[in-house]
């Protein structure tokens, strides 16, 4: 069986800075897999190189075993890829629903319907009239998170889905998120800061640190990585000066 | 030297800082430590008036900064060197260092591009290069030195060990232990825990835009569980 | 060959004054993004002063001095202008400096022809710099060979100053990030006010150093800010070695294109400005636009469709407008058809900028091509007037098509200035193309038939046109296409996550705009009779900006009273005064400063009370 995501040898430098380096991974269909790591590891650009935003140097990116290597983000949402973005890249200037069915295909009514439909699933159903611009930064996350669905994805990219909520909110949206891969089938690759929700809803984990991949497995071998908690709590290192 | 409290603050309709208060003493240095995303380098930014709004009160050497423009809260004593370094690409190091010169505080030598060169001596080997052909940690370095040009008081770090190699690490824990040991305060933004523990003597935690724990540095580090708790995978 | 030679060293000696104020407009919106469009004015201005001084003072001493005094002069107005004017906008969208320093601009021109006459003004010639030297068997002024020498003197010294002083290395730490520099402890201010004077010098250097080469006149200022815009889109903002090698490129493009192709001379500068920056979208030695380089307007709330009350106002507007005939006389007639096709005009900028976020500096030019479709459509295929309407803007159409497809690929100011690079175009081929446009003579004779022929007639016609223009033009902004085009001004990554093609629709918003553009001037063509190539001209363009912002970018019925406004301002000036640039240009300074958010940004605001 081929995988949904197939990643091989992703590469990128930005100005002599290797930002990402010979990254492969692979993705099923139904799975959350987060990818994870300290600022500047090279999330987003992993993520850019996915979504089309970033052309890749080297590697090839296949999706359910196409090439969509360097396409651009309009092409590789034309083939199932719904993504969400770390800022808020909404549209400001219209409301919460124009901004559903702006995504949206087909004709007038189906599309008003199916916004209901999906800010309701969000949790966003009440705030449909608000001008997207004034949302606070957990419901702009929600948003999004509609945006992203609007095309039915049978792959979901989110940065940082949750940041800006409450713990219980974060829950409620990653428990959200888990239901539609296992229901639909929807491959899942999200990072994530608040390590709470990664482990408690990751099938597996990549940690990425300084454009490598360092690490790979289910969150319980990951949690007990020693090299992993040395990206995260420094101990890797040696001091000469150590006191 | 520096108390904030009640610090809020806010990007557009983000609101990122809920009820912030910090104290730092003259000579001490303090750490605020937390996960990406927790509020850290907003806090920062909003000590240097860079944030459009903030309420809260920020008192610096027994002066209100509220509605000081980010220049004058750098001549009031504030050194910032931020996240993402903000390097000047096109302008060698020693004309980024002169873009960072101040006179010097009464009582207290000023810092020169000679006596910066003996903290980083790799800088001193890259006088006439570009900022922006030169490393990260080149570029961390530099980062620092530019600000150390403004003769701060208090020095507002933003995770100066991003990125950095092993190697380059110790030699940036070592400068800022030295600039410690001349007396200077020091706010440290970090998610190296390790790093700065080499450094500071007071930590706080930070998350969700919220201060979660204030204590002695060594008390952390001891407690492991805790620790874990507020800042591990 | 040897003529080649002598070419050549005429296009160097006039490449020096408009390096010179190309330098300083580079320097000034480096620093301060501002988008100086007061500079010609103050090359101008230098131009005047240096007559005035070397006329007064004697000997070679006096002349040198004159000049330079001058450009001290200048210097020093300019500093006042950025301390008295600028400094209290500096908040406002970027646009608005723009509008304030148009404003600045009409007021100069009117002020110089009150101090100095409208005639000509003919300075000596440099003293030690008479006469020729012949070179290669061919006569080159000395004068010439001076200037060619100045140039590359110059950018040394501003070379010097940028680079060795602790003042120039501020400067340009500032072009890169100016809010690192304030958080090092350097007060902005002073940098911008310094900046300005510098910048605004060197124009009026530039202006006292065409003295011995060509007469001072009032209108000096348009020619050198277009040309000087060129050549820093080509250069590259905020260089100077760029801005050098463009002004040699553009001064060469002309010297040569005389020879090559005469007729098209200004058209063979702008292809070679279009091609540089489809190779290059940030000029030849521009960098990666910085953080505040995309001139972005602020993004307004959402459009709200009228209300049912707010629908019985426009209806009651309407029909009053139309009953206008029962009580106005046949000037009222045409000053109120001209309102009309003004508000059409202005609201197809609005949609460019509004749901497009596309800035067009040279929206006249759609305007204009359509004037000229339907001219030729009259007076070249004989066509009736209906046919003409018809037939007319399809030329505003299809130049929008074309310079539009440019346009979207760039980004913010250069995108814009592009705009005002075309509308140039289209009026140089108007201008030069003699035997098709009658050159300055215009096309005449375009007069309106039928029912139209009475005021009365021709203001129903225009009335009725516009009015279902302009609410064609908000169906759109309501339609699905509105939507998408605002999608992509809002975010252009999410935009094209969702399957917008963001070009696509920046494009077809501009062959939108351009059309609708276009029918305004198919109509004023009839209005007028006549066609002139003014009706491609700056000061059009500028005049749509000023009504789509001071009545606000928000709202599309801001455009409409920004355009009822100001056209029946400017029209009640022209009657009731002879400096009437003069006090529109004052007009516009203080309502950019009293209301920086236009006047339909404060009706929004009482709309949508918060």
């Amino acid at each position: 069986m081929t995988a949904l995501l197939d990643v091989r040898g992703l590469s990128k430098s930005f100005g002599g800075v290797e930002a990402v380096r010979d990254v492969s991974f692979a993705l099923a269909a139904g799975e959350l897999l987060a990818l994870i790591g300290p600022n500047g590891a090279g999330k987003s650009t992993c993520f850019g190189m996915l979504g089309g935003q970033v052309r890749p140097d080297a590697g090839r990116v296949r999706l359910a075993g196409a090439d969509i290597t360097g396409l651009k983000p309009r092409r590789i949402w034309a083939r199932g890829v719904g993504r969400t973005f770390q800022t808020a890249e909404t549209f400001a200037s219209m409301t919460v629903a124009e901004n559903v069915e702006t995504a949206l295909h087909g004709r007038t009514a189906a599309r008003s319907a199916e916004t209901r439909r999906l800010l309701g699933l969000v949790g966003l159903a009440a705030a449909a009239g608000r001008p997207a611009g004034t949302l606070s930064y957990g419901d702009v996350k929600r948003l999004e998170l509609a945006l992203a669905l609007s095309n039915t994805p049978r792959l979901l990219l989110m940065d940082e889905p949750t940041a800006g909520m409450a713990a219980a909110e974060r829950t409620a949206l990653m428990q959200l998120v888990a239901g539609l891969a296992r229901e639909r089938q929807v491959g899942v690759l999200f990072t994530e800061h608040d390590m709470d929700v990664v482990f408690a809803h990751a099938d597996r984990i990549l940690v990425l640190d300084r454009g490598l991949l360092i690490a790979e497995g289910p969150p319980e071998a990951i949690r007990a990585d020693p090299q992993v908690r040395a990206v995260y709590l420094g101990e890797g290192l040696t001091f000469s000066e150590a006191g | 030297m520096l108390a904030v409290s009640g610090l809020d603050a806010w990007y557009g309709a983000a609101h990122i800082l809920r009820d912030v208060d910090l104290a730092i003493g003259a000579g001490e240095a303090v750490a605020l430590l937390g996960r990406n995303g927790a509020g850290k380098s907003t806090t920062l930014r909003a000590l240097m008036g860079l944030v459009p709004r903030v309420t809260g009160t920020i008192t610096f050497a027994g002066r209100d900064l509220a509605g000081l423009e980010p220049h004058a809260r750098a001549r009031a004593g504030l050194g910032y060197v931020p996240e993402d370094r903000r390097i000047f690409s096109d302008l060698t190091v020693l004309e980024n260092l002169e873009v960072g010169r101040r006179p010097p505080r009464p009582g207290h030598p000023a810092w020169t591009p000679e006596r910066l060169f003996d903290l980083f001596p790799n800088l001193a080997e890259m006088r006439r290069r570009p900022g922006g052909r030169m490393s990260g940690g080149e570029q961390q370095m530099l980062a620092l030195a530019r600000t150390l040009m403004g003769n701060p008081a208090l020095l507002l770090l933003d995770e100066p060990s991003e990125g950095l190699a092993p190697r380059i690490l110790e030699q940036m824990a070592g400068a800022v232990r030295a600039l410690k040991a001349e007396g200077l305060a020091i706010l440290l933004c970090e998610q190296n825990f390790r790093f700065a523990g080499l450094i500071c003597d007071t930590a706080y935690v930070m998350a969700r835009g919220e201060i979660v724990h204030r204590g002695p540095f060594a008390e952390l580090a001891a407690d492991e569980a805790r620790r874990d708790a507020l800042l591990a995978v | 060959m040897d003529f080649l030679v002598v070419q050549f060293l005429t296009g160097l000696a006039s490449a020096c004054s408009l390096f010179l104020v190309a330098s300083g407009l580079s320097l000034i919106f480096g620093v301060t993004r501002i988008v100086n469009f007061a500079h010609g004015a103050f090359y101008m201005v230098g131009a005047y002063v240096a007559y005035v001084l070397t006329e007064r003072w004697s000997g070679a001493l006096g002349y040198w001095g004159g000049l330079l005094c001058a450009a001290l002069v200048v210097g020093a107005a300019g500093a006042a202008m950025e301390m008295a004017l600028l400094r209290r906008i500096y908040r406002a969208p970027d646009l608005f400096q723009l509008l304030a320093t148009f404003g600045v601009t009409l007021m100069v021109e009117d002020l110089v022809v009150l101090l100095f006459g409208p005639e000509d003004l003919l300075g000596a010639r440099a003293p030690g710099f008479k006469g020729a030297v012949e070179i290669l068997g061919q006569q080159v002024p000395r004068y010439d060979l001076f200037l060619i020498g100045l140039a590359p003197l110059v950018l040394a010294g501003l070379h010097l100053v940028l680079r060795r002083t602790r003042w120039g290395i501020l400067v340009r730490a500032a072009t890169q990030d100016r809010e690192m520099v304030a958080a090092l402890g350097v007060n902005q201010r002073w940098l911008f006010t310094s900046v300005f004077a510098l910048g605004t010098a060197l124009a009026g250097l530039g202006g006292a150093l065409q003295l011995p080469r060509e007469a001072v006149n009032h209108s000096m200022d348009m020619t050198i800010i277009v040309e000087a815009f060129v050549v820093v889109v080509i250069g590259g903002l905020g260089s100077i070695t760029g801005a050098f090698l463009a002004a040699v490129l553009v001064c060469e493009l002309n010297a040569f294109g005389i020879l090559v192709l005469p007729e098209v001379s200004l058209v063979l500068v702008f292809a070679v400005m279009a091609g540089v920056l489809i190779l290059r979208p940030h000029g030849l030695l521009g960098g990666a636009p910085a953080e505040a380089r995309a001139m972005r307007l602020a993004i307004p709330p959402p459009w709200k469709p009228f209300t049912s009350a707010e629908r019985l106002w426009v209806v009651g507007g309407l029909a009053l407008a139309a009953a206008l005939p029962l009580v106005a006389g046949a000037y009222a007639l045409t000053v109120a058809a001209e309102v009309a096709i003004f508000a059409l005009f202005a609201a197809s900028l609005s949609f460019l900028m509004g749901p497009g976020g596309m800035p067009s500096f040279g929206h006249a030019a759609f305007f204009g091509l359509g004037a000229y479709g339907a001219a030729l459509a009259v007076s070249g295929a004989g066509l009736p007037m209906a046919a003409a309407l018809l037939v007319g803007p399809l030329l505003g159409l299809a130049g929008a098509v074309l310079f539009g497809w440019f346009c979207v690929r760039l980004s913010g100011v250069y995108s814009a200035m592009l705009t005002l690079a075309f509308a140039q175009i289209a009026w140089a081929v108007a201008f030069q193309w003699v035997g098709l446009t009658g050159g300055d003579n215009g096309l005449l004779g375009i007069w309106p038939e039928g029912f139209a022929r009475t005021p009365h007639g021709f203001y129903w016609l225009a009335l009725a046109i516009c009015a279902t223009g302009i609410v064609l033009l908000r169906i759109l902004v309501f339609s699905r296409f509105g939507y998408r085009l605002r999608a992509a001004r809002d975010s252009a990554a999410r935009a094209e996550t969702v399957g917008i093609d963001r070009m696509r629709v920046q494009w077809a918003a501009f062959a939108v705009a351009g059309l609708f553009a276009a029918i305004a001037g198919a109509l004023f063509a009839f209005l007028k009779g006549s066609v002139f190539p003014d009706t491609l001209g700056i000061p059009l363009s500028v005049d749509a900006l000023a009504m789509v912002l001071l009545g606000g970018v928000e709202t599309v019925s801001g455009a409409i009273l920004g355009a009822i406004a100001y056209k029946l301002l400017a029209v009640w000036l022209i009657s009731e005064t002879d400096q009437s640039k003069l006090v529109l240009g004052a007009v516009i300074v203080l309502l950019v400063v009293v209301f920086p958010q236009g006047l339909g940004g404060q009706i929004t605001r009482w709309r949508r009370p918060t």
